[in-house]
């Protein structure tokens, strides 16, 4: 295992490179950053999100004639699990105040704000509580803590990096809680990275203007996700937890507010109707749609059931189409492809090299940018390694960091990584790694505003699942700082519109009717069902002899 | 009803030709090895991990699999190789298979797990063992860390916990992805890894210093000193705003955390 004998070879490259390069670091000399309107034309020749084909106008809903990737506008033009008139809704199984459909970072802060309020809770998810992308986020959450920075420039770096494209007051919002985040989360015992003193040890990230990147280890994500996960379970008395057992459905009652969900535990196939004054939905990403094909890092859940839901039922998107192809996913060994490489490693100064061992981009530009500039320098310029499965890789020139801050940096502040290498024969803080833009990340999602209110009263979203904060690119961070923020405002936002007074009328499910109705209209043709809920990833071959499931679907056609 | 099962050509696994997404991805000329999944033979690709592999064969996780990423805890697999005596565990999304081992997911395992209120607990060791009086249970057998994938030194933290040292303990468990073969493992029954989040719950709360820039920085946000200036740029004009971000100081890179500070700005 580890490199191959030719990849040795070019290693040494690399290494031939890395004094002059080592030299210039110490004396905080960079590769230039492009100028914006350099970047400009970067992302126009050579990021996914910017090409035409593999998108076409959804044809139904809310945001019909937007042009969205195909995966994307299918899964919206899709009917329900459900026969709306097979459905008793007269007699609930559960009844709440606040139901929150999915587990992660942002549904779990939501339950604990909620809760802190005084009002009942059941939080439904997919898989276990804390399956989702929190759990994976692993370079760090952005806060404007050091006196060298201030929510100014959060806003400011954040409504950059989205090419000024977000939505200003969620941005607002934002830097205006991401403090406050920090401190809720030291308060619950979460083990930040600190000095002795207990500053906490901040850094940059790409396009930050000030050092703003909190973390804890390189598993900063998994750590908030213990922690609120921990929390939760210790409010047992009012918050309940339904695992195995997502949302399929938004029920509405005949007012149009929000009602609650039904819900399909996965194990026993059963749907039970869960009613609620107020629903919350942080169901995540969508990365395992696999846009274009490309690889991903998500969970195995990240299916955009939330979005579908929503879509359904009336509630339109924000920068929908635009998704986030992080720079650095791991291109070698075959095992680990499309995982996740922290942006930390750049962070803390290594290098992003060609075949030849040589600086071709600024290390820190804007993830979409990056991915551009490393996209280019394969294809157009010709000088990508070729790994020994026909994929393109660059070099990140990680022992650059044990170099620049001290040996047993890497071991310290990536450990997960380390670890995650170590296995395969590959020590990345003596050897580098290969890397390529991987799927990474929903940047837009359901619409809501600086409260996570939709336009259905009752209706409430926070976390991946929504739209606008990050505009058209997010910046590293500011996902674990959306889910803590907005996580919090919804669970807050929706315990004052409980504690406000909510009196439900009769249980409908005639949106759904309505929109498949809409889709026969539209003329959309044998639509998928969706939420899909997980990803199948047997091989044709198998999927060839699943003759039930051949002859269920040509049954239904 | 079509389908295209040919009896004379049957059981072979075709070479899947193009990969898209987490698809299992045959390197040119790999070669299928066998693996026993619960003691059931399948043919699998070698190089591929468990996970993949186990999809390769047609299963389908419910349970059994989380991130893919080795940083959840939901796919902790216990296996044997052929003519070894050991157990060997490890994550079935960072496990490469090998020929004929045998192998079983160990989705969840029950640990018991006490319940408490962060905010009225001091940082004593006393606490710990009142909440989880079976720590003492423990006979340093390390089967726990023998089982641990993430390669955690379990014994390490738990027998810091016995010896009081909260911080220690919160230190070495810092890895635990909380996927419960530890406990699985244990003589004593004990749940190390709800009594290590606790541990380090406590460390993070009530030991660590806390960030006092931070408390400061809470305490203006909350007097409402940026308020104005986040609802100036929130209708500020496109063009003013890309000028501004233009301008934005970068903070040099060496600079250690709290030392730069720039002249005359007004927005800290």
């Amino acid at each position: 295992m580890g490199y191959t004998p030719e990849m040795k070879e070019l290693i040494k490259r690399v290494e031939a490179t890395r004094p002059a390069r080592m030299e210039k670091a110490r004396r905080g000399e960079n590769f230039p950053a492009l100028s914006l309107e350099e970047r400009a034309v970067v992302l126009e020749k050579f990021h996914p999100d910017y090409q035409k084909e593999g998108r076409r106008p959804i044809r139904t809903g809310p945001d019909k004639g937007l042009v969205l990737p195909e995966e994307i506008a299918s899964m919206l033009e899709s009917r329900s699990m459900l026969r709306p008139e097979n459905v008793d809704l007269s007699n609930p199984d559960f009844e709440t105040d606040v139901l929150i459909v999915g587990g992660g970072g942002a549904g779990t802060s939501a339950a604990l704000l909620a809760a802190d309020a005084g009002v009942r809770v059941i939080m439904t998810t997919k898989l276990r509580h804390g399956d989702a992308n929190t759990m994976m986020a692993e370079g760090g959450i952005q806060a404007a803590v050091q006196e060298s920075d201030s929510p100014y420039y959060h806003y400011m770096d954040t409504i950059g990096g989205g090419h000024f494209t977000n939505q200003s007051d969620l941005v607002a919002a934002l830097a205006h809680d991401a403090p406050l985040s920090i401190a809720w989360l030291e308060s619950l015992g979460m083990m930040f990275n600190k000095f002795p003193d207990g500053r906490l040890i901040s850094r940059h990230f790409g396009g930050s203007s000030r050092k703003r990147m909190n973390s804890a280890g390189d598993m900063t994500g998994a750590e908030i996700m213990r922690v609120l996960r921990d929390e939760a379970r210790n409010r047992g008395d009012q918050i309940t937890i339904l695992e195995f057992c997502p949302a399929v459905e938004l029920i509405l009652d005949e007012d149009g507010k929000c009602a609650g969900a039904i819900l399909y535990n996965m194990e026993t196939r059963e749907f039970f109707i869960a009613k609620a004054k107020a629903t919350i939905i942080a169901t995540g990403g969508n990365g395992r749609l696999h846009i274009k094909g490309f690889a991903c890092t998500n969970h195995y859940g990240a299916t955009m059931d939330g979005v579908v839901m929503c879509y359904r039922a009336g509630v339109g998107s924000t920068c929908l189409f635009s998704t986030q192809y992080h720079p650095t996913g791991v291109a070698y060994p075959e095992q680990n492809v499309g995982l996740l490489i922290t942006e930390k490693v750049r962070g803390l100064g290594a290098h992003v090299l060609n075949i030849d061992g040589e600086q071709f981009c600024f290390p820190l530009e804007p993830r979409d940018v990056e991915s551009a500039e490393l996209i280019k320098e394969a294809l157009e310029v010709g000088k990508a390694v070729i790994t020994p499965t026909g994929r393109y890789g660059l070099w990140l020139d990680s022992p650059m960091i044990d170099l620049l801050h001290g040996e047993g940096t890497v071991r310290r502040e990536l450990p997960a990584k380390f670890i995650q290498f170590e296995r395969h024969g590959i020590d990345i803080s003596k050897e580098p790694m290969l890397v390529y833009p991987t799927l990474h990340y929903q940047n837009g999602g359901i619409a809501i505003n600086a409260d996570c209110e939709t336009t259905i009263p009752g209706l409430y979203s926070a976390g991946e699942c929504t739209g606008g904060l990050h505009g058209e690119n997010r910046l590293m961070g500011n996902s674990l700082q959306d889910v803590i923020t907005f996580g919090r405002r919804s669970g807050a936002a929706a315990a004052r519109y409980v504690n406000g007074g909510v009196e439900l009328k009769k249980l409908t499910l005639d949106h759904v009717v309505k929109y498949e109705k809409e889709l026969v209209e539209a003329g959309v043709e044998n639509p998928m069902v969706a939420p899909i809920l997980l990803p199948d990833y047997s091989t044709d071959e198998v999927a060839s002899r699943r003759l039930l499931e051949i002859q269920g679907k040509l049954e239904a056609e | 009803m079509s389908h295209h099962h040919d009896s004379k050509e049957p059981k072979q696994k075709k070479k899947v030709q193009v990969a898209t997404g987490d698809r299992a991805i045959l390197p040119e000329g790999a070669t299928t090895i066998p693996v026993y999944i619960m003691g059931k033979r399948y043919e699998v690709p070698e190089t591929l991990t468990i996970m993949k592999a186990m999809e390769y064969a047609g299963f389908k996780f419910l349970r059994g699999a989380g991130c893919r990423g080795g940083i959840c805890g939901a796919c902790p697999t216990v296996y044997r190789k052929p003519g070894d005596y050991k157990l060997h565990f490890g994550l079935a999304c960072q496990t490469v298979v090998e020929p004929d081992m045998y192998l079983a997911q160990i989705p969840f395992y029950p640990a018991n797990r006490a319940a408490y209120k962060i905010e009225d607990l001091e940082p004593n060791p006393e606490i710990i063992f009142s909440l989880y009086p079976e720590l003492f249970r423990c006979v340093a057998c390390n089967n726990c860390t023998k089982a641990c994938p993430m390669g955690v030194d379990v014994l390490g933290y738990i027998s810091a916990l016995k010896q009081g040292d909260i911080a220690r303990a919160a230190e070495i468990s810092f890895d635990c992805i909380q996927c419960g073969m530890c406990a699985s493992r244990c003589m004593g029954e004990l749940p190390q890894y709800h009594i290590a989040q606790l541990a380090r719950r406590m460390y993070g709360r009530a030991i660590m210093p806390r960030a006092r820039h931070l408390a400061k920085r809470v305490e203006e946000i909350e007097s409402g000193k940026y308020d104005e200036m986040l609802k100036s740029l929130q209708t500020m004009s496109h063009g003013e705003l890309e000028k501004r971000y233009k301008e934005r100081e970068r903070e040099p890179d060496m600079a250690p955390n709290g030392t730069w500070l720039p002249a005359n700005d007004p927005y800290l």
